[in-house]
């Protein structure tokens, strides 16, 4: 219920306010998706889907703060 | 796909562990609050990268585990209705009620429809006039401003065949009941990401500071949660209790402005029972008087009274830390995902389904 995941924004299907929606693709499936809580929310941007509706946007730079602290706390890696 | 995968990468979390590791010196005990993330840690075996010192306990934050038995027999009552198509989100069907589940019902012929998002259940509404289009609107604050723009929606439409069963839930009531238990084990909390990414955090560093406990929102991954238990860990060796976002990247401290606009117009804050903890002041939602029309439990006129549940669940004392699946007497036996005794063994989010499903790694982890 909680669950949320992130889908990258394909392509805006619909522009009315409360019912902007979008394709959104999950890892290679596409659903439509609400949009109206995010109207920030771009083609290409990353945002969080929950039950239908896009929840946030995931912000780029804080998702890679945590790579930023475990190369100061050693080697990182192949992140892949 | 992108902060997915990247987040389960074994070898970053080898890194976050050490550092626990590390920080830690003593015993703590520290509350996940949403079932999403219980489930991660039993489905990675998170507890297998954190000392022995530390201890992970689940809290109250399935909302299909804490709707009350009543609900669920009014849900039950309205479903079993010939006039009814009856739409819920499908964990639901087979939390029991006190005779039977609406799989049940469905069995019997009940119009029964699992929907993953509300707008289905409006499309079903304006496909369907003749029929009276009933939707289970359960949840968190993650849930609500969905829910919410279904009965928006249905208003701005003019449906008059739509409405909501409503059976929602608020967090930070639930922590503070927890908090202010005189037994309370809980020293520091995972808050939920998702709730927060609507919410924002700005109504927890008052409980942070009443009850002395650090609170970190949270995301949903290993890198996540271990993460999270990191912050918590450094607050609690130095003696701090300030609120801390690590899911920085989905949640800002203010939320999500439009969706608690939209909670704002649609509903009321109301006192909630909570299915095994019991009533708790303003922490539920409820249809502002403008929605009333679309309020099921209004139109339909509904006489039920509360049950007690004599099932022999001990969810409640499970949901607030007190208990672990394992420590439940019917866990595996009488209680199982096939015959569930309680809603915590229904739910994909519900701590006793997640014992369950991933139980060779938890028994070889506590046992």
């Amino acid at each position: 219920m909680c669950l949320g995941i992130p889908g990258r924004v394909e392509e805006i299907l619909n522009s009315a306010p409360l019912e902007r929606s979008a394709r959104v693709s999950f890892g290679g499936i596409s659903k439509e998706i609400n949009l109206a809580y995010v109207p920030e929310a771009r083609v290409g941007d990353y945002v969080i889907v929950h039950v239908g509706f896009a929840i946030s946007r995931v912000r780029e730079e804080e998702a890679q703060r945590v790579f930023r602290y475990l190369e100061e706390i050693g080697e990182l890696g192949d992140l892949g | 796909m992108k902060y997915l995968h990247e987040y389960r990468q074994r070898q970053s979390i080898e890194k976050i562990s050490a550092e626990i590791a590390r920080i830690t010196t003593r015993p703590w005990t520290i509350m996940e609050v949403c079932g999403g993330q219980t489930h991660a840690i039993v489905k990675y075996g998170l507890q297998q990268f954190l000392p022995q010192q530390v201890e992970l306990v689940h809290g109250p934050g399935c909302p299909v585990c804490v709707t009350s038995l009543e609900i669920i027999d009014k849900a039950i009552a309205i479903a079993a209705r010939p006039e009814v198509i009856f739409c819920s989100f499908g964990d639901m069907l087979r939390v029991p009620g006190s005779e039977r589940d609406l799989l049940a019902v469905k069995a019997g012929g009940g119009d029964i429809r699992t929907v993953y998002s509300p707008l289905h259940a409006v499309e079903l509404a304006q496909q369907n006039p003749d029929r009276e289009v009933v939707f289970f609107a359960i949840g968190f604050e993650t849930t609500a401003p969905a829910n919410a723009m279904a009965a928006f929606l249905a208003r701005k439409k003019g449906l008059r065949n739509l409405s909501l069963l409503v059976s929602h839930f608020l967090v930070p009531p639930a922590i503070e009941s927890i908090c202010s238990a005189a037994d309370s084990r809980v020293q520091g909390f995972l808050a939920a990401g998702h709730v927060c990414a609507i919410m924002g955090y700005e109504q927890y560093p008052p409980l942070a500071s009443k009850y002395r406990v650090p609170i970190v929102v949270t995301g949903f991954e290993p890198l996540d949660i271990l993460e999270g238990v990191m912050m918590c860990l450094r607050q609690l060796e130095q003696g701090c209790c300030s609120v801390e976002n690590q899911y920085a990247r989905a949640v800002e401290r203010r939320g999500n402005i439009p969706a608690q606009e939209m909670l704002e117009q649609v509903f009321d804050i109301a006192a909630q029972t909570w299915r095994g903890v019991g009533t708790i002041g303003a922490s539920g939602l409820r249809l502002r008087p403008e929605f009333a029309a679309f309020d099921a439990e209004k139109k339909f006129s509904l006489d039920i009274s509360p049950q007690i549940d004599s099932s022999g669940c001990i969810s409640g004392q499970i949901m607030q830390g007190q208990k672990k699946p394992c420590d439940c007497p019917h866990f595996g036996q009488r209680c199982r995902p096939e015959q569930p005794l309680g809603a915590p063994m229904v739910s994909s989010e519900g701590a006793c389904a997640a014992y369950y499903r991933y139980s060779r790694q938890v028994t070889a982890d506590e046992h």
